[in-house]
């Protein structure tokens, strides 16, 4: 509104204007400018330095699904931040957890946020769970120009699905590509470690509080063995960001409880520095 | 061309005036009370989908009578407007008496034009504080004139006489029990001075809840929740007042 005054300080039609109920679609109609999508880089050589935050991961469990990352932001081999936050609420019954350009991700976070609020104050309903998972992965497309020039973000999106009663991942990729993930999954460079360690721990009937430990492990396998991954920062009292899923809504684990997570697996690697032994056979 | 009648611009407004309130009084009334922990919005509406309250933003909380197409335009209209505002500056930048002041200023600029019909709509805007003094009501007649409400208003129907039926019997930090019987007592008023009987099955009640942990305070009261409160009465009504209160002492 006080981008363009109208003399009359009304609202203008556009506002009143019956149509979409997507955010995004009215920006794009009124304020073109203030979507990130609509944004050209200047062009430049080589590739631009930014925070960058790194690994996400995900699990379902029998009543919904956890959702946590660690807490490292690098710029190039620098350390950026040592607690930033990448996992974050999209509405009562879903979460986005993400790895890729800080930046702009937390800005592609707090529209999609918008978009599904807004879905649901207009329409009166929320989306559908895959509804929702489209929104993102247009989103994600409309970020290819950053992306080829090495600002990409790459999210994972999980929900509780409550028609179909269970937990869900969906993972992408930089063009905005989407995929349903079976069990586990997990996003950013640290990705390959993790999801090899949980490949060997999961199981599909992990309780919730199990599945919260397989994260954690999973972290820090990832933080093990990548750089730019962060483990528990035992001393500035830095753990994962831990969140749960299930037909009552998204609950961000407090500091205590994700603490309490990160400090038994902590205790279990300081004798066995490689985590829990999977059967050979 | 025929030399169109003169009309004077007090008689035109006069009719302008006379029309939209005859349009806002053929609909049923709603009430907007404060309690304890928030404000509450009652009214009878026989539909389930077709709301005459709702959520603005994270404190905001919408009602309207009147014309539906009219104010489900400024609904949405609000809405835009919040959550635009919301995501260039920061959502405590949304305010309620912002909101009201842009339609107020909507709602005037259509009323004062000779082009357009007068919209046939008298909205409430209410936004919940972190106490009950932080709490803010607007009532915006149908001309874009606001009216900085207090306690409880009613607008609709035969808002004048449920208004004062609620100003001699509304008090401050009512449990959220006793404020419901209140406004249902009020609703059932008929305007010849009987009384009649509104199922739980008509009402659409919402709520501003201060003590919601989530961001978003507006909050529907339906189905078993809503019974729950209407039996609460007397003596039942005593356990549902005292974790308020103390909710209340922590803040």
């Amino acid at each position: 509104m006080e981008a363009n005054p109208r003399s009359t300080g009304r609202l203008p039609a556009a506002f009143l204007t019956p149509g979409s109920s997507s955010f995004v679609d009215f920006l794009s109609e009124h304020q073109p400018e203030l979507l990130p999508g609509n944004r050209q880089l200047p062009p430049v050589q080589g590739v631009i330095e930014a925070p960058h935050g790194t690994t996400i991961v995900a699990a379902t469990f029998p009543g919904g699904v956890v959702l946590a990352g660690d807490r490292r932001a690098t710029m190039g081999n620098m350390i950026a931040q040592r607690d930033i936050e990448k996992v974050f609420p999209a509405d009562e019954h879903s979460a986005v957890g993400i790895a890729g350009t800080a930046g702009l991700a937390v800005e592609m976070v707090k529209l999609f946020q918008l978009e599904l609020e807004h879905f649901e104050k207009v329409e009166g309903a929320t989306l559908s769970l895959e509804g929702k998972a489209n929104r993102l992965s247009t989103m994600i497309r409309s970020n290819l120009g950053m992306a080829m020039q090495g600002l990409a973000v790459v999210p994972l999106f999980v929900g509780y699905d409550l028609d179909r009663e269970k937990g869900r991942i969906f993972s992408y990729d930089v063009t905005g590509g989407r995929s349903e993930e079976q069990g586990y999954a997990a996003t950013g460079s640290g990705s390959i470690f993790a999801r090899g360690s949980m490949k060997k721990l999961f199981r599909d009937d992990l309780s919730e509080e199990q599945a919260t430990t397989l994260v954690v492990q999973a972290l820090y396998d990832a933080a093990d063995d990548d750089s730019a991954t962060g483990g528990p920062d035992v001393a500035r009292r830095i753990y994962p960001i831990v969140t749960v899923i299930t037909d009552e809504g998204f609950r961000r684990l407090s500091d205590d409880e994700a603490s309490e997570i990160a400090r038994s697996v902590l205790e279990r690697r300081l004798e066995q520095p490689d985590g829990p032994r999977a059967a050979l056979l | 061309m025929s030399t169109p009648f003169y009309v004077s611009p007090q008689q035109a407004m006069a009719d302008k005036a006379e029309y939209a309130r005859k349009g806002i009084a053929r609909g049923r009334s709603l009430v907007v009370l404060q309690y304890a922990d928030g404000i509450v919005f009652v009214g009878e509406n026989p539909s389930r989908a077709l709301h005459k309250f709702s959520e603005i933003y994270d404190r905001i909380g919408f009602a309207a009578a009147g014309k539906y197409n009219e104010y489900e335009n400024l609904r949405i209209g609000g809405v835009r407007y919040a959550d635009l505002r919301g995501y260039t500056y920061d959502r405590d930048d949304v305010t309620a008496r912002g909101l009201a002041n842009v339609y107020a200023q909507t709602l005037g600029t259509i009323f004062s034009s000779a082009a357009e019909k007068p919209y046939e709509v008298e909205l409430v805007v209410a936004e919940v504080g972190e106490t009950p003094e932080g709490d803010q009501i607007y009532r915006l007649p149908h001309d874009g004139s606001i009216v900085d409400e207090h306690g409880s208003v009613a607008v609709g129907g035969n808002a004048e006489q449920i208004s004062s039926y609620l100003d001699q019997r509304h008090e401050d930090g009512m449990s959220l029990a006793a404020a419901l019987k209140l406004a249902v007592q009020a609703l059932s008023r008929e305007p010849n001075g009987g009384e009649r009987e509104i199922p739980a099955g008509r009402l659409e009640v919402a709520v501003l809840d201060r003590t919601r942990p989530q961001q978003r305070k507006f909050k529907r009261i339906v189905g078993r929740q809503l019974a729950r409160l209407l039996e609460a009465d007397g003596a039942a009504s005593a356990p549902t007042d005292a974790p308020s209160d103390e909710e209340e002492g922590e803040e």
